[in-house]
């Protein structure tokens, strides 16, 4: 059983009558993903992918039974979007959207809080149970069907380390991508608390990076629960100067806050086993959970 | 993006913050004049965006207006951690009771901004975070409501202010959430707000920076924006105008990958192997071969890069356009350094094939393709 994806969603695209949103909802679809409806202002009626566009949610919900939605438009249009599939009671909501203001994602947590949604992003490669569903612009093929939960403050290198569990032998039960940016919804508490509830996840793989304290959290939280699952990790950045965004606006060191170092620190002290390079972990994984493997 | 003081206080002005009197010079003269309107005695602030110009001497009391002139020469044109200084600011002194710090700042791990106020003002406040948390009152804003009227209230309060003296306060800590609206701060800040003899409340200094992300609803900022700041390097400059996420280092492996998290793996990785990074390259997700050209030329243009070492794990990105990126590179300017590179995922076959067909070898694996670049060059 996954979370938050998975054969029963149907989801609303945002911006899928604009570049990224018309070619990733075609591949989520051929991943096998259902597209019920497209949102856009202004294009109600058209049709994109063999999927009706409407103009507002409320539009969509008449004729559709949508349950989930994924979010494309850029950046001034995200609050709006985010907003109206909350309002919509649509769960989760998935943000690909990078470079929001800090103000507007602020506002969209506060009120998904409100509402009970939980919010994937902003900034992430989305979310994807491999072989049943992918909300979000990850390469499916590099995922494989098993029970390792995988979540991520990165992208690229989710799909790099998934890509060599896969060749291991090792599925993953749901992978995610926490969002690359300061503010994001889903932090690694909150995945790891859905995992622990997922019987079809045996083990997690967090993937952090330098700034913010997400992976301290992590720690604090799977020391005081007394964490049923094991877990292990890799933290990037181990080499960056303190003082300059790496690429994500949330990935950088102020002053001694977030280094790498102190977040692995906080992970080993712990007992979660922290691969010196991404390749380890599937070594690792085997290690720590021997029947997760072939 | 930050602002000057000068424009910081112009915008609280607006707003009916009270500011110092005073106004800007460029040359001491100008100084001088200003001192003569203003009379009494007069504070010259150096305009620079980076912090800690009062421990750098950039802030300086003039007597009288031939003394103000003679310390605005002294600092104009002075260097404040690399920044020239090309703008002072001549304001009256103000005779002050006690020095406050208050702040608008947004708040990473409660996910809102948060007011912060101390009655233990002045250069400082990070000491005082430091040492005496207890000293500095933090007061969680709703993202949705905003700063209530009795949010500001209660911060007065927890500062000891009463009647009047409340009601002056927390109109000030309101307005300075005004203005972290109205120009989407990510900070605002005044240290110190000075309050004076006779009870009220001026904001003595204040720096305000802007979200960058918010630049498109900012359009007076959206020109300045693209000027160079002097925090960036000549290099950091030329990649970012390219469009590339791009931050300098100090070795000499030149970094290119597509994705942040990619490419400070790869940065970790050559560390690791004993390699040292020249620099963070990220092109990003999709990126076209043009893209990729352009990222190799402006990385093997820096002369402190002795080798060059690209990172590829291809999902929206293909490497057969990856691959006729570097070919193109090679063509046309030239691999001016050794290159090592790593390619994997979608296309990678075809982006092999012609990567070959251009005589350039690629690796499947990135600790190989890592351990290759960092052996290159150094037996």
């Amino acid at each position: 059983m996954p979370i938050l994806v998975g054969r029963k969603t149907r989801a609303i695209v945002w911006g899928i009558t604009g570049n990224q949103g018309s070619f990733h909802s075609k591949l989520m679809k051929e991943y096998g993903t259902q597209i019920v409806a497209g949102v856009t202002p202004g294009k109600g009626g058209n049709i994109v992918n063999d999927v009706s566009v409407f103009d507002t949610a409320s539009a969509a919900l008449e004729t559709t039974d949508a349950n989930s939605s994924i979010i494309f438009v850029p950046a001034p249009f995200t609050k709006d979007a985010a907003m109206e599939a909350i309002d919509a009671g649509l769960n989760p909501v998935v943000i690909i959207t990078e470079g929001i203001p800090a103000r507007d994602a602020m506002v969209i947590l506060a009120y998904a809080k409100q509402h009970g949604t939980i919010i994937v992003g902003p900034n992430t490669p989305g979310v994807i149970t491999p072989g049943e569903a992918k909300l979000g612009i990850m390469p499916g093929e590099v995922f494989k069907p098993g029970t390792v939960g995988v979540a991520s403050r990165s992208g690229t290198l989710t799909y790099e380390i998934a890509q060599s569990l896969t060749h291991s032998g090792i599925g993953q039960s749901t992978c995610l991508g926490i969002g690359g940016d300061p503010y994001t919804g889903l932090n690694f508490v909150e995945v790891l608390k859905l995992f622990r509830d997922d019987p079809g996840t045996t083990a997690l793989v967090l993937i952090g990076e330098i700034g913010g304290s997400a992976e301290e959290e992590a720690a604090r939280y799977i020391s005081e629960t007394d964490y049923p699952k094991p877990v292990v990790a890799y933290v990037a950045g181990r080499g960056a100067p303190p003082g300059k965004r790496m690429g994500h606006a949330g990935a950088i060191i102020t002053g001694t806050e977030g280094t790498a170092a102190a977040k692995i620190e906080s992970l080993t002290s712990v007992g979660v086993t922290v691969a010196d390079v991404p390749s380890d972990l599937p070594r690792i994984l085997e290690k720590q959970a021997p029947p997760i493997s072939h | 993006m930050k602002l000057f003081e000068y424009e910081a206080k112009s915008f609280a002005q607006n707003i009916g913050i009270p500011v110092p009197r005073g106004s800007v010079a460029s040359t001491p003269d100008e100084a001088k004049d200003i001192h003569k309107r203003l009379g009494g005695e007069v504070v010259v602030k150096a305009q620079v965006l980076v912090a800690g110009r009062g421990k750098a001497g950039g802030i300086k009391f003039g007597k009288t207006p031939d003394e103000t002139r003679d310390r605005a020469s002294e600092i104009l044109g002075m260097f404040i951690k690399g920044e020239k200084v090309q703008k002072v600011l001549v304001e009256q002194k103000l005779a002050s009771k006690r020095e406050l710090f208050t702040s608008i700042v947004q708040d990473r791990s409660n996910r809102c901004q948060t007011a912060l106020a101390s009655g233990q003002g002045g250069v400082d406040i990070e000491e005082v975070a430091q040492t005496t948390p207890e000293k500095v009152i933090k007061h969680p804003l709703d993202p949705i409501f905003g700063m209530r009227a009795y949010d500001s209230r209660d911060v007065a309060l927890r500062l000891g202010y009463n009647g009047n003296q409340l009601n002056l306060f927390s109109n000030l800590l309101s307005n300075l959430y005004r203005l972290s609206v109205m120009y989407d701060a990510e900070l605002v800040e005044s240290n110190p707000v000075v309050e004076t003899q006779d009870g009220k409340f001026v904001t003595a200094d204040l720096r305000i920076i802007v979200d960058d992300n918010s630049l498109f609803r900012q359009p007076e900022f959206q020109e300045r924006s693209r000027e160079v700041s002097s925090e960036v390097s000549p290099l950091e400059a030329k990649a970012r105008e390219q469009g590339l996420a791009f931050v300098e280092l100090e070795g000499d492996v030149g970094i290119i990958g597509n994705g942040a998290g990619l490419v400070m793996a790869t940065i970790d990785l050559v560390k690791q192997f004993g390699g040292n990074p020249a620099n963070f390259c990220d092109v990003g997700g999709g990126s076209n071969a043009d893209h990729v050209a352009a990222a190799l030329s402006v990385v093997q243009s820096s002369e402190k890069v002795k080798k060059v070492f690209i990172n590829i794990l291809a999902g929206i990105t293909r490497c057969d356009e990856v691959a006729k990126g570097i070919l193109e590179v090679k063509n046309v300017i030239g691999l001016k350094k050794p290159l090592v590179v790593r390619m994997a995922g979608t296309n990678h076959e075809e982006g092999r094939r012609i990567l070959r067909s251009g005589n350039v070898d690629s690796f499947e694996k990135m600790e190989e393709a890592a351990k290759m670049v960092v052996a290159l060059g150094s037996s």
